[in-house]
């Protein structure tokens, strides 16, 4: 897994490549817990466009950091979400209170 | 056709994608739509992940089966696990039950949407062994040989 991040504007964007389950977990947690930390008034984009496969152990680090910003009156959305994710996402709720997003770095680099 | 397959490996989180990656390939040898084989990897995805987080508590030295059959109306899979088993399987099939307040208790309620029939046997101290079928359908119907 690789994740990229970029500060644009009044959002910290991060680009997450590779599969979110039990063993990246853990590092895409620390490393978004950490730019949470560094960028206090910054809301969360996560582009999720290189990411095929979700389970609940990635929807447990969404929903985390969906609690962690709403507490700090910060807002979360994704961006590129794949067919593949939906279904699972959906069953879990997030659709509900995390709004996605088309993904402003991708558009940027489109242009 | 019929076909089976055993992987047994160990309690460690870089094991879970080899599962689901495995049993998604022996899948694909069935009519499962690209659909119905991401939600099997999800369910299988969970129960791997639930052998090692709560069978085994994080240890790297247990080992975990995974046994499958497939055939023209489906596939079985079987995760099992010799950890410290669960006290309440009921309990632990609630939806938001969680010993991890991050999992969200989500791992249960994805295997039984996604599989067609789901069991679960544990014997505290002694093992967990979740036996998942998923049914082959086509447009949303169970085919003919399922039925």
């Amino acid at each position: 897994m690789t994740i990229l991040h970029t500060v644009l504007g009044p959002r910290i964007v991060v680009a997450v490549n590779g599969d979110l389950d039990l063993k990246t977990a853990q590092p895409l947690r620390d490393a978004l817990d950490q730019l949470i930390d560094r960028y206090p008034d910054k809301n969360l984009l996560l582009d999720l466009a290189e990411v095929d496969f979700v389970d609940s152990s990635g929807i447990g680090v969404i929903l985390g950091r969906y609690r962690k910003l709403t507490e700090r009156h910060r807002t979360m959305s994704l961006a590129g979400v794949k067919p593949a994710l939906r279904t699972v996402l959906e069953l879990a709720g997030i659709f509900s209170i995390i709004a996605v997003v088309d993904s402003p770095v991708r558009k940027e680099a489109e242009q | 056709m019929t076909n089976r397959m055993t992987l047994r490996f160990l309690s460690l989180a870089e094991n879970v994608g080899l599962a689901r990656v495995a049993v998604a390939s022996l899948a694909s040898q069935t009519r499962f739509s690209l659909q119905d084989v991401d939600e099997i990897k999800v369910a299988v995805s969970e129960a791997v992940s639930n052998a090692i987080i709560h069978g085994y508590l994080g240890k790297t030295d247990g080992w975990v089966q995974v046994d499958c059959l497939l055939d023209n109306s489906g596939l079985t899979v079987t995760v099992e696990d010799w950890g410290v088993g669960i006290e309440d399987v009921e309990l632990a099939r609630q939806p938001a039950y969680s010993r991890d307040p991050e999992r969200m208790g989500l791992g249960f309620v994805f295997m039984e949407s996604f599989m067609h029939g789901l069991t679960v046997e544990s014997i505290p101290g002694q093992g967990t062994r979740v036996e998942m079928r998923r049914l082959v359908t086509i447009s949303g119907e169970l085919s003919r040989d399922a039925q």
